[in-house]
């Protein structure tokens, strides 16, 4: 080789000092597992308190307030719901989805917005909305209806995220080897949206178990409706620490099918670049039939809702307007929404982070407990958050535990969305940012973070929502003069006031939308669009 | 002098032994290519390299600085070492400038001016800059991430199958440009692949990984000429391998009296002959027993500018197939019978 000086010498700043040598600490994995740890047990408070109530109760008396025929009609009444309410859902959001990613709908922007719309709608306001033009309406197929209205948003968002994000080449694959359009699309689209629709179908038959005003008001009774109900006659009676129990392992169950159902798929895109944007199958003839779906969604799950309300508020002459309890009920459900998001954003983050790049059978169970607390109702946790504070006083009917519930709560939408946002950004990334001189932290945060970045967004935002609209346990906890929107709404509800309650479903929307704008907007970015 | 020195490296995942005692010194400004069937540990390698995974046991030493000592490592951030990935691994959310700059000095007035430089230098237009990773095609991004692993001005460039997403022809030629780019920058390069051909035409020296195990290290011509077993032999190329007997600097084989490269050994060894190495030419009558060695043309595969001709010789009672390279003009056709002559001298495998 000849002794030409270089153009370009090589660095020699890294030869001259001696580099620290370490053990490979995996970036604090340890720290991380701690964390993820302490918010697991955490969130086996509720599951605690339950175990501990029935050992105090007996066997006798447990058995004997479990094994009767109104916890059969109760679970019943659950089974039904989750086996109408999400088939339909998954099939609603695949086809909707489908609709407005992949075929020449027109207006199929504007679809996509509305289909994500009702999410603004808390399901209490979707319930309000159909008794105030049905006063009659109850029973399983109104809550069926009711709950496909008001949750499909939960699955339309992953699938159409997915959706957009498959490699068309697949497709062309699968063409290539025979197989027409719609069994392409059942053999090798369908099975890619499986994690997607695991996620979203989770997310909603979780709310099918927790959720308590959607069902109060339309009459038909889940176990949660029936705990409140117990509750509200017995305080703390073990009847309904019972059936609250029963509530804890059909959540178990549903998690279980999950986790059977999802399998060991891996998450993050594997190729290089970018992937080519896809192509619309063009649907010809069937162009106006196929506005009929998201025409109906739109008008069932958007224009009745906006109907009643209007037609309340209207009744209203604008005087519930005037009132002053709103501005106060206004700024504390903010306060409340965006340091709860934060809070439990936080607490659900080591755990997401270990679930996608440590995945094991230690984190599986860990990331279970996360999945439970959220699907038990509010009033479980508040019970078991109750009996504890209530033993240490600075705590007791403190914003810090109303924050904790919520944590508890809202951890699963947390989780899913921190999950998928993580496991979106591939470790290469991280690791061409460390070779190139960043610091392992500031490569997760200007890199990892930054890609994640929609997805953590995102999870915030659900999560405030939750908090915007959450009712027993801020009711339960708050310190007393709390009044939330949520709260207020319900009370007058309850008092019939249904013109008065109007300006309070209005302002959980108006809290809902810049929200849900946000999330959907986040989710169109994230796949680059 | 060498700039990087593996002494000892072993790394296992559970039961599996990833790596097993490896040894390996890079000498400075060469080019050294890591090449081995997959799941033969030479990502593993390449990722101890740079700090991203740590050896169980063993040292990695660059320019007299200690990189990993057993299970103790300095920070992968702080090596300088440059490391472009499989597939490029480009910032989705930066374009093409800003990933070029991602390891350098934001405040730096020079930035600019040295981000257009290294576009110049992977030969990359400088309109291309504002262009997110997307809108490149394979090898553009391949040159984006060389260009932004050289924006460190690194002492060691490690490429972990920088080409293998690439199409053949772009293959070849950016493979070309990239050697000369390191090149002219004088920067120690190490590569990794599971494709002989790419390791035998980029490297100055050659690694041959199997198993966990460095089968063995030399220059291209060395492996391919003188492999130490039949599998290496193999690895690198198509190759005849025949018992022989040897005696007085002969290997008697299916293929008659050759010339062994040595005198110093007898008895029964293998010996392995490269296809170029024996030519063809038409049977004579007559000839036939007059110790030359003859076979039938079995099968012909073409291949344009160089054939496979596969031709059997019964020796001994035995069948052999010797593979024999050739031009394609005035192809024998199968079934013939044809001459062969032995160019050059058989190389004996140790094993």
């Amino acid at each position: 080789m000849t002794s030409q000086t270089s153009p370009f010498p090589a660095n020699r700043m890294f030869a001259t000092q001696a580099l620290p040598l370490r053990r490979d600490r995996q970036l604090g994995s340890k720290s991380l597992f701690g964390l993820a740890w302490l918010v697991s047990l955490a969130a086996l408070l509720p599951l605690g308190f339950i175990l501990w109530i029935t050992i105090q109760t007996g066997w006798e008396t447990a058995s004997a307030l479990i094994f009767r025929p109104r916890v059969a009609e109760l679970l019943v009444n659950t089974v039904l719901l989750e086996a109408l309410t999400l088939p339909a859902c998954i099939a609603l959001a695949v086809a909707l989805a489908w609709l407005t990613e992949r075929s020449d709908l027109p207006g199929a922007r504007l679809w996509s917005w509305l289909a994500v719309a009702p999410l603004a709608i808390p399901a209490f306001v979707h319930s309000y909305a159909w008794i105030g033009l049905a006063p009659g309406m109850h029973g399983l197929f109104a809550a069926m209806l009711v709950s496909v209205l008001a949750y499909l948003p939960f699955l339309y968002l992953p699938v159409s995220a997915q959706l957009r994000r498959l490699d068309p080449a697949l497709e062309d694959a699968a063409a290539s080897l025979g197989l027409a359009p719609w069994r392409v699309f059942l053999r090798v689209v369908l099975p890619q949206l499986r994690i997607a629709i695991c996620g979203g179908s989770l997310l909603i038959g979780l709310h099918l178990l927790a959720e308590y005003g959607l069902y109060a008001m339309i009459r038909f009774d889940t176990f949660t409706t029936a705990i409140v109900d117990q509750f509200q006659s017995t305080y703390n009676g073990p009847a309904a620490n019972m059936l609250a129990g029963v509530l804890v392992l059909s959540c178990l169950g549903l998690l279980a099918l999950e986790v059977l159902i999802r399998g060991d798929a891996r998450y993050a895109r594997v190729g290089s670049g970018a992937p080519r944007p896809v192509t619309r199958r063009r649907l010809g003839r069937a162009r106006v039939p196929a506005l009929l779906l998201p025409l109906a969604l739109a008008g069932l799950g958007l224009g009745i809702p906006a109907y009643t309300l209007a037609r309340w508020l209207a009744a209203g002459h604008g005087a519930a307007w005037q009132a002053p309890e709103l501005a106060a009920a206004f700024g504390e459900t903010l306060l409340y929404a965006l340091s709860g998001a934060l809070v439990t954003t936080l607490a659900a983050a080591p755990m997401a982070w270990l679930s996608v790049r440590a995945p094991g059978r230690l984190q599986r169970m860990l990331e279970g407990s996360h999945y439970y607390v959220g699907a038990l109702p509010g009033v479980v946790v508040a019970l078991a958050l109750v009996t504890v504070t209530v033993r240490i006083a600075p705590l007791y009917q403190s914003v810090a535990t109303v924050l904790l519930a919520y944590a508890l709560m809202f951890l699963p939408r947390a989780l899913v969305g921190l999950r998928s946002g993580i496991a979106q950004v591939p470790v290469e990334l991280e690791r061409a940012a460390v070779s190139l001189g960043r610091r392992p932290l500031l490569a997760i945060l200007s890199v990892t973070l930054r890609l994640a970045a929609p997805g953590v967004a995102a999870c915030m935002a659900l999560v405030a929502m939750g908090i915007t609209t959450e009712l027993t346990a801020t009711l339960m906890l708050a310190p007393n003069g709390t009044t939330t929107l949520a709260t207020q709404f319900w009370s007058l509800t309850n008092e019939l006031d249904y013109a008065g309650a109007a300006p309070y479903a209005a302002l959980m929307i108006v809290l809902s939308l810049p929200l849900t704008a946000l999330l959907h907007a986040q989710s169109r970015r994230a796949s680059g669009q | 002098m060498s700039l990087l020195d593996i002494s000892g490296v072993s790394k296992r995942y559970g039961q599996q032994a990833a790596l097993d005692g490896i040894d390996l010194s890079v000498p400075a400004r060469s080019r050294t290519a890591i090449v081995g069937p997959s799941g033969s540990g030479k990502t593993t390698l390449l990722r101890i390299i740079a700090g991203f995974e740590s050896p169980d046991s063993g040292s990695v030493t660059l320019d007299g600085q200690v990189l990993a000592d057993g299970p103790l490592i300095a920070p992968a951030h702080r090596r300088g070492i440059g490391y472009v990935p499989q597939d490029g691994a480009l910032f989705p959310h930066l374009d093409v400038a800003e990933n070029i700059g991602f390891g350098l000095e934001r405040g730096d007035a020079a930035r600019n001016d040295r981000i257009a430089e290294l576009m110049d230098m992977v030969e990359l237009d400088r309109a291309m800059l504002t262009r997110r990773p997307h809108e490149l095609s394979g090898g553009q991004q391949q040159r984006v991430a060389l260009a932004r692993a050289l924006a460190r001005k690194p002492a060691l460039m490690l490429l972990d199958e920088p080409f293998s997403a690439l199409d053949a022809g772009l293959r070849e030629a950016v493979r070309k440009s990239v050697a000369r780019v390191l090149q002219q920058a004088g920067i120690t390069a190490i590569l990794v692949t599971h494709d002989q051909a790419e390791a035998l035409s980029f490297a100055d020296q050659v690694a041959v990984l199997r198993q966990g195990r460095l089968a063995q290290v030399g220059t291209p011509h060395a492996l391919y000429w003188q492999p130490k077993d039949r599998d290496t032999a193999l690895f690198l190329g198509d190759a005849t391998v025949l018992h022989a007997e040897l005696s007085e600097g002969f290997a008697t084989c299916a293929l008659g009296r050759i010339p062994a490269e040595t005198a110093a050994r007898t008895g029964r060894v293998s010996v392995m002959l490269r296809p170029e190495q024996i030519r063809l030419s038409p049977a004579t009558p007559g000839q036939e027993q007059a110790g030359a060695c003859h076979g039938e043309v079995e099968d012909i595969e073409f291949g344009g500018s160089l054939c496979a001709i596969t031709v059997a010789v019964e020796a001994n009672g035995a069948r052999e197939r010797i593979l024999v390279h050739a031009s394609s003009l005035d192809l024998p056709a199968p079934g013939t019978r044809v001459r062969l002559d032995v160019i050059g001298k058989a190389h004996i495998l140790v094993r």
